[in-house]
């Protein structure tokens, strides 16, 4: 079974992250290094896919910097979404040609990895069609957005466990999206560390990956 | 010339969406190099160019979702090329000149494919047979058509989509319409059999011509492929908004009552004041904060128009926070007036000034668009007497005020000009039942009647 190497960076800005993927993304497409599943936790950022439309951030700039909330444009899929202290940000940088050459098998991946690892804490999930995530009947309580390039993912999911949903107002126009929610919120008292011992272990069963941390 | 194709990035994937051009017709690639980006299911994927050499053509643009193998953009090879070497020369001129035969490859064709080899008739027809879309080999087989009867106008004689939809609208326009559709399920038309050819008024005879062909082939006729119609993908609000309306129309039971209210007092009152309130509060007074008034006074006195369901609880609201609907250039918002009982007329006023103009800057904040209790919607601002509105989630009823337009009414058996609006109630009739609606907008049709409150 190959190997995955699971690096918990903790606290870590988005674009610090971002440059760690791009350096790990050329490694891993010319074969230096195996599959790296980075887990970390961002402080508050909105961040904007390219297919994002502008009129989703319902804050202006200078009303998302008062707040204390980074703003950035992105390439992975999807479209704007929210990350902060409390949420569980998960890049997976994969060889898909060494598992599947399926991009859409692998998001279903990711999404089954979530749900059994929810189900874990006793906190039932699903997909809903048409909308890449995972879902509680109280809300999204996953988002995912992947890049790949030459079968090489980057970018992932981000899982809210105890995250301040208030902030995904700055985001939400005029209350039309549906509610966002949280393992926290869904009463799972479940600590960061035990989540994401789940996670590797799931992600590793779905991804027949051997997890080591690193 | 390399085809470019729409790669297939799963098993189950048989689409993608374009998203982006990595580089621009005329421009040069080299093989692997990234070319275009495609986007399935939250996926955004690289795209390498499978040759190095000029891009000569995008077929595809931007933004388009095309099945898997479509050819969605060319490339030639650039040592030497025949074709590659004008798309070349003309790329520094491109920049201003802006020719863009990339939009409609047939135009193309006549311009990059000519010097190649001045193909003979037959040789279009082998061409044919060879590469085929997927797209065009499906509509082919679905409609039965010989593709040897096809001309193709794409790059080389290859029949492209378009060439498929003309030849079948062509079949369509010539075929005689009684005799070649083989007995239609439809009623035959209301004329004796022996007038048959003779066509009756021009538009009823296109119909029937074309009604048993829809009928015979059960095929989804969609005007939007035909190049007179185009396709534009919704903005995110507006899937946003599409999304909430039906979601607002599933949960609630939706009935709407309609008040004729005699607004003259109101209009009276408005007319004695407006050039002193412009001159005083820098803006103008119009009848809505009026009626916001009035309708947050009927709110304190039936709270349960003041409410939302939560299972099978109901939440009365403490707070009485006005949603306003606020028509923007794509869309709709609907920022709130928090505690609007507690406002004058003037208050509200400003208030709606002032969000109004900041909703369409984009300037709100996030708290300003939520926390809504009761909304009202200013439809007869564009002229509509009265409409039926579609409740704001998740409260239990939307308020909305026609034109105030002069209208002979009859008052003590004689007939006398009033000014006169519609009011409009959309409420949940899980919660509310009609005769507590009536109430709730007869009490605010009274206070708009008797309005005594001065505004200045």
């Amino acid at each position: 079974m190959a190997a995955c190497a699971v690096r918990d960076l903790g606290r870590i800005g988005y674009g610090d992250a971002f440059e760690l993927q791009r350096t790990l993304v050329e490694q891993r497409k010319r074969g230096e290094i195996p599959d790296q599943l980075l887990i970390v936790e961002h402080p508050h950022v909105v961040t904007m896919g390219r297919n994002g439309h502008d009129e989703n951030v319902l804050a202006t700039p200078e009303l998302l910097a008062r707040a204390g909330i980074e703003f950035h444009r992105t390439d992975r899929g999807g479209d704007v979404t929210y990350h902060g202290p409390g949420q569980i940000v998960g890049y997976p940088i994969f060889d898909l040609r060494e598992w599947k050459r399926d991009v859409v098998a692998y998001v279903r991946g990711i999404e089954q990895a979530l749900i059994d690892a929810l189900a874990d804490f006793g906190i039932a999930s699903k997909r809903i069609e048409g909308a890449t995530g995972v879902w509680t009947d109280k809300g999204k309580i996953a988002a995912i957005g992947v890049h790949i390039s030459r079968w090489v993912t980057s970018h992932g999911f981000a899982l809210n466990v105890e995250t301040d949903l208030n902030y995904f107002r700055y985001i939400v126009p005029c209350g039309l999206t549906k509610p966002v929610t949280s393992m926290r919120a869904m009463g799972s008292p479940a600590s960061r560390g035990e989540v994401i011992a789940a996670l590797e272990a799931h992600f590793g069963r779905v991804f027949k990956r051997k997890m080591e941390k690193s | 010339m390399i085809d470019v194709v729409m790669p297939q990035m799963g098993e189950s994937i048989v689409e993608g969406t374009l998203t982006k051009w990595l580089k621009r017709a005329g421009e040069h690639v080299e093989r692997d190099e990234p070319l275009f980006e495609i986007s399935t299911d939250k996926v955004d994927t690289e795209i390498p160019s499978p040759a190095a050499g000029v891009l000569s053509e995008i077929i595809v643009e931007e933004g388009k979702t095309v099945g898997i193998n479509t050819v969605v953009g060319r490339i030639s090879d650039s040592n030497g090329a025949v074709s590659g070497a004008p798309a070349q020369a003309s790329a520094p001129a491109a920049e201003a000149a802006k020719p863009q035969p990339q939009a409609a490859p047939p135009q193309s064709a006549p311009s990059s494919a000519p010097p190649e080899a001045p193909q003979p008739a037959a040789e279009v027809v082998e061409e044919t047979a060879g590469p085929l879309s997927p797209l065009v080999r499906k509509m082919a087989r679905e409609n039965n058509i010989d593709l040897t009867k096809v001309k193709g106008t794409g790059a080389g004689g290859r029949i492209t989509k378009q060439d498929l939809e003309n030849y079948l609208a062509a079949q369509t326009q010539q075929r005689p319409a009684p005799s070649a559709a083989p007995q239609p399920q439809a009623p035959p038309p209301a004329q004796p059999r022996y007038a048959a050819p003779q066509p009756p008024p021009q538009p009823q005879a296109q119909a029937v011509a074309t009604i048993p062909q829809t009928v015979e082939v059960p095929r989804p006729v969609f005007p939007g492929e035909a190049a007179a119609s185009r396709i534009e993908p919704m903005s995110n609000m507006r899937q946003k908004i599409a999304e909430h309306m039906v979601f607002s129309k599933h949960t609630s039971a939706h009935v709407t009552t309609v008040h004729k209210v005699d607004m003259t007092r109101v209009a009276k009152m408005r007319e004695r004041v407006k050039a002193q309130f412009q001159a005083q509060y820098g803006f103008g007074l119009t009848y809505l904060p009026f009626v916001i008034r009035a309708a947050t006074a009927a709110l304190r006195q039936y709270p349960i128009l003041n409410a939302s369901i939560d299972g099978t609880n109901i939440v009365y609201h403490r707070d009485i926070n006005i949603g306003i609907a606020v028509a923007l250039e794509n869309g709709l918002i609907v920022p709130v007036i928090r505690n609007a009982d507690e406002k004058t007329v003037a208050g509200l006023q400003r208030s709606i000034v002032d969000l109004a103009a900041r909703a369409r800057s984009r300037q709100l904040r996030p708290d300003e668009v939520q926390g809504g209790t009761f909304s009202i919607t200013n439809f007869g601002s564009f002229g509509s007497i009265f409409a039926t509105p579609v409740i704001n989630q998740p409260q239990v009823a939307i308020l909305g005020c026609g034109a105030v337009e002069k209208e002979p009414v009859v008052v003590d058996d004689a007939i006398a000009i009033r000014s006169i609006a519609y009011l409009a109630l959309t409420f949940d009739h899980r919660l509310i039942d009609g005769a507590l609606a009536d109430q709730f907008t007869g009490r605010i049709k009274q206070i708009l009647q008797e309005w005594a409150e001065e505004v200045m």
